[in-house]
């Protein structure tokens, strides 16, 4: 049964995962009046890849090789710990919110790593900038997950979802919105959307994610972007889940999976949608603007742990 | 004998080793390869013995307690006597001992026919006893005393490449500062005399209640500012990253590894056993300088290319991080919350070892780096996982325990401390509670700093071309060295996957200086799942995490073998933007690596850079440029300068009074006299 429930979320996740790219991409094609590739285009795209050969540098060394697998495994293994469709998740005992924060950074320290192997100065430039907006980007992310998990009593994320559901009338408190405020940029940073990163270009000036992963290809980048899209569903997850688990079931009986199914999806719907109108609506930022955007969302965190005292 | 009695004599066996083997060393020192086998060799038995001394200690309770030396007068007492907290810092400093000098035989070859090793040999084996006694003795008086010794063995090592005028500065900075710590730690032991009359530490329990405030305050500061210049915490950590990188690096590795720990030992000592019931001040004080430390340390550490100095100033972080422990178990015990504070404390202590293995294997990788390819400058390094791949490999993991990543150990006492911070929240309603979060998000950045700094480390000086022919030559560690990472190493991997095993060990430590045994409520899962005092306040399973890793690995390899198994895979050059070749010169360089942190955090910094270019004929035509870039030394330049010039005019005014002339001398000591009859008299 709990090895049943783990598959399931495991397929879910998986194929999921792609198509929350398509949805945006398509998103922002119509709002932009192009009528942009098909939702399934990131499932052809991973399948092309599998299939290429490969390209590896010859100054690479075995990191660069391990690197896709740890990126992608690591990736896969969070989004088996947190809650989806249901709080029944056997594997959120493994580790919580800080052990999902961490595992994600694990994946990114070696793509990073890797992106310095192959001695192309593009590599470094994206490692650097990558780790540089991670780094600020921590503070408030963790801040405004500290605020649920301490209004939970609990960083194991079925707890907090849990204590969540039972106080809905928790959804207008100012703490609980602006800490939403808050993850939502960190969710637009570590995404490596607009106005942080543009995961469309390939300009050596902007880019960030995009500049590190440079010299991979064939299923070494299949693992890498399918690793990099479970990673969004991931925080995506995080942010309708811990902050709205409207409708998230806490059984595993077919009905409670069906309308937490029925649910997440409209709910990550509605996220994507807010993500397209702020890609649209935004320019990408100067590299040195970042950490101003990053700090207001740590104020925001910050507002929301303090507004007890305020409010 | 059984086993039961022989573990009595095991930590006089490690502390006669060490003696003994250090007298061997100093009297072989014109046959070194016989010093260094004889020295080194006594060495890890001592430490093994101490490894095993503690263990058992800890795990049985059986107290060893003996007189070292006759007393040589009623209040110095040479005497040893193991506690829980003893003996773990003694395991600390085994453990490391033990790995290290199995490593220094290999490293301190480079030194034959060139330095004197039997001197090296000698003063690193009483430089293990000095440290261990500090931890073992009894009283205050046999502390200061190996306190002092080991901060002159100490400096004898640092300024061991003495031909060096950077070691000697280092030395002199660290000589000093270390004697201002002494003197701090002096008065703070005669104003705990002054309440009994005793410097034995069974008379100094709990006696903080018994001094009125002014004198606990006054004790207070000074012994934080005596084990802080110890431990580094900033601003009183000026020398460390002086002294740190200059000494041989097994040297540097002790040093960074246990050295600095006597600040934390000291610091638990007395704050939570002599000093008790602590003010919420304090431990608030505790905790933010923890904060800033740890944040400061790793922002340091990103804008440095020597890779010592890069980990001396990591080793400023993680004391950080230990003192975020300690201030947070600190206030817990002011807001009685003793199940808190025990889970803080441990998230300290557990940090305390860790830090010792994993910057113990980086110390002992960086000086494998520069054993192979003598320079300790990461942007003449490069393409090192190829020249050294086993050293590259100890490092990485290194590397990842100390970023604080699962599944190795930094990440357990990091999440620790997380789940301490995170609950400190609840425990109290007054405001000083948003101490707790916001001690967590600088934690957090701290943590993702320290990855940023360490992709940068491992990535510039192990990965991509070599940028020097010195690292075109290099050659991997003999095997001694890569030995002593691996003992290291090892001991990542297993108090990252099985903290359960290990918790338990310091219940005897919580039990002594909390009442309580934390570790039942620590495990759980039928010890496979680590928890922070319940399964519903949060749990972490780093086995789990492991295995589920492996169990998923069959996926992707699945997915290779149907997809990918018949395509072309071809090694081939870098992308080079259709230039003719890559050369090592269009590699990133670790400065402009961590030149955007450098960028956002410039307040701090205060970056400073300097070009010259001279031309030819018009602006566009270069022949050369200069370009120089630094970031100010703010503690040097905004407390420690105003401090040495003002002293150094006060001297100056003072010595007008020395003139050099008997009869004024004279004339001094007679208005001295007078001066002090009549004070006597008037009293």
């Amino acid at each position: 049964m709990t090895l049943f429930q783990v598959l399931l979320q495991m397929v879910l996740a998986l194929v999921l995962a792609p198509l929350i790219n398509g949805l945006i991409r398509k998103g922002k094609a119509l709002l932009q009046n192009r009528r942009g590739p098909g939702l399934l285009q990131p499932y052809y795209d991973l399948l092309k890849l599998w299939r290429k050969g490969t390209v590896v540098s010859r100054h690479a060394s075995w990191i660069f090789r391990v690197t896709p697998y740890i990126s992608f495994l690591t990736a896969l293994m969070v989004s088996l710990m947190i809650p989806m469709i249901t709080t029944a998740v056997p594997l959120s005992f493994f580790g919580g919110v800080i052990a999902v924060i961490y595992l994600l950074a694990l994946g990114r320290f070696f793509v990073a790593l890797a992106a310095l192997d192959t001695a192309s100065a593009f590599g470094g430039m994206g490692s650097s900038r990558e780790m540089t907006v991670a780094a600020i980007a921590e503070p408030a992310m963790m801040l405004s997950i500290f605020s649920v998990a301490i209004t939970a009593g609990s960083t194991n994320l079925s707890q907090v979802v849990k204590s969540t559901l039972q106080h809905q009338e928790q959804f207008l408190n100012p703490g609980h919105i602006l800490a939403f405020a808050a993850m939502f940029i960190v969710l637009i940073a570590e995404t490596g959307r607009i106005p942080v990163d543009n995961p469309a270009t390939h300009l050596e000036l902007t880019m960030i994610h995009e500049a590190m992963l440079l010299e991979y290809s064939g299923h070494y980048l299949a693992l890498i972007e399918w690793a990099v899209a479970l990673k969004q569903l991931v925080l995506m997850t995080l942010l309708v889940n811990i902050f709205f688990p409207v409708g998230v079931g806490s059984g595993f009986t077919a009905a409670s999976l069906a309308t937490g199914l029925i649910a997440f999806l409209a709910k990550l719907l509605l996220l994507a949608l807010a993500v397209v109108l702020v890609e649209t609506s935004n320019a990408k930022l100067r590299l040195f603007r970042v950490p101003e955007l990053l700090s207001v969302a740590f104020i925001l965190a910050l507002l929301a742990l303090a507004s007890p005292f305020i409010f | 004998m059984g086993l039961e009695q022989f573990a009595v004599h095991l930590l006089p066996i490690s502390l006669w080793a060490y003696a003994v083997s250090a007298m061997a060393s100093f009297a072989l020192t014109r046959f070194p390869r016989m010093a260094s086998l004889a020295g080194f060799s006594g060495a890890w038995i001592g430490a093994l013995a101490g490894c095993w001394a503690s263990f058992t200690f800890l795990s049985r309770g059986t107290s060893p307690a003996f007189t070292l030396l006759p007393a040589a007068t009623p209040l110095v007492r040479f005497s040893i006597q193991l506690d829980p907290l003893a003996a773990f810092f003694t395991l600390v400093v085994s453990l490391l001992g033990l790995a290290i000098s199995i490593y220094s035989y290999g490293y301190v070859t480079q030194y034959y026919g060139v330095k004197n090793v039997g001197s090296l040999v000698g003063f690193f084996n009483l430089l293990l006893l000095a440290t261990t006694l500090i931890f073992c003795a009894d009283n205050a008086v046999f502390l200061l005393i190996a306190w002092e010794l080991m901060a002159l063995f100490a400096f004898v090592l640092v300024v061991f490449e003495h031909e060096h005028p950077e070691a000697r500065r280092a030395g002199m900075l660290y000589f000093v500062m270390s004697h201002i710590g002494v003197g701090c730690l002096i008065l703070g032991f005669l104003l705990l005399f002054q309440v009994n009359g005793s410097f034995r530490f069974e008379d100094l329990h709990n006696i903080g209640a018994q001094l009125s405030l002014s004198r606990r305050t006054a004790a207070f500061f000074l012994f934080f500012v005596g084990f802080g210049i110890k431990a580094g915490v900033i601003p009183l950590h000026i020398w460390l990253p002086a002294a740190h990188p200059v000494a041989p690096t097994n040297v540097s590795a002790l040093m960074s590894g246990v050295l600095i720990k006597t600040g934390i030992y000291g610091m638990v000592r007395v704050f939570f056993d002599f000093l008790t019931p602590p003010p919420v001040s304090l431990g608030l004080l505790i905790l933010a300088a923890g904060s800033m430390c740890a944040l400061l340390g790793v922002l340091y550490a990103l804008v440095e290319h020597d890779l010592k100095r890069l980990l001396a100033f990591h080793s400023i972080e993680n004391i950080g991080i230990i003192l975020m422990g300690l201030g947070a178990s600190l206030m817990f015990i002011s807001f009685h919350q003793p199940a808190l504070a025990a889970l803080a404390l441990v998230a300290g202590l557990y940090h305390t070892l860790n830090h010792a293995c994993f910057k113990g294997l980086l110390f002992l990788g960086a000086g494998a780096v520069l054993h192979a390819t003598g320079t300790r400058n990461m942007e003449a390094l490069g393409g090192l996982i190829r020249r050294l791949p086993w050293t590259a490999f100890f490092f990485l993991l290194g590397a990842v325990a100390i970023s604080g990543l699962p599944p190795l150990n930094g990440f357990v006492s990091e999440w620790l401390t997380y789940q301490a911070l995170l609950q400190g929240f609840g425990a109290t309603q007054v405001a000083v509670r948003l101490i707790f979060p916001i001690g967590g998000a600088l934690l957090a950045l701290t943590g993702a700093l320290a990855a940023a700094c360490f992709v940068k480390a491992v990535g510039i000086t192990f990965l991509s071309l070599p940028r020097s022919p010195h690292a075109e030559r290099a050659h991997e560690a003999p095997r001694s060295m890569l030995f002593g990472m691996a003992t290291l190493g090892l001991a990542c991997v297993a108090l990252g996957l099985f903290p359960m095993a290990f918790l338990p060990f310091l219940d005897p430590v919580t039990q002594e200086l909390l009442q309580q045994e934390i570790s039942p409520q620590l495990i759980a899962g039928n010890g496979w799942m680590l928890t922070s005092l319940s399964v519903e306040r949060g749990a972490i399973s780093t086995p789990g995490m492991a295995a589920l890793f492996l169990a998923l690995l069959p996926l992707p390899l699945a997915l290779w073998l149907v997809f990918a198994r018949r395509g072309r895979h071809r090694v081939d050059e870098t992308w080079d933007c259709g230039l003719d070749r890559l050369t090592s010169q269009m590699e990133y360089t670790a400065t402009a690596y961590s030149k955007p942190l450098r960028m956002i955090f410039q307040a701090i910094y205060r970056p400073r850079r300097r070009i010259q270019a001279d031309f030819a004929v018009s602006r566009y035509f270069t022949k050369s440029i200069h370009f120089e870039s630094h970031i100010e030394p703010t503690f040097e330049q905004l407390i420690y300068r105003p401090v040495n010039r003002a002293i150094l005019r006060f001297s100056r005014s003072v010595r007008r009074v020395q003139t050099g002339s008997l009869s004024a001398y004279l004339f001094y000591i007679f208005v001295t006299l007078l001066i002090l009859l009549l004070w006597e008299r008037t009293r």
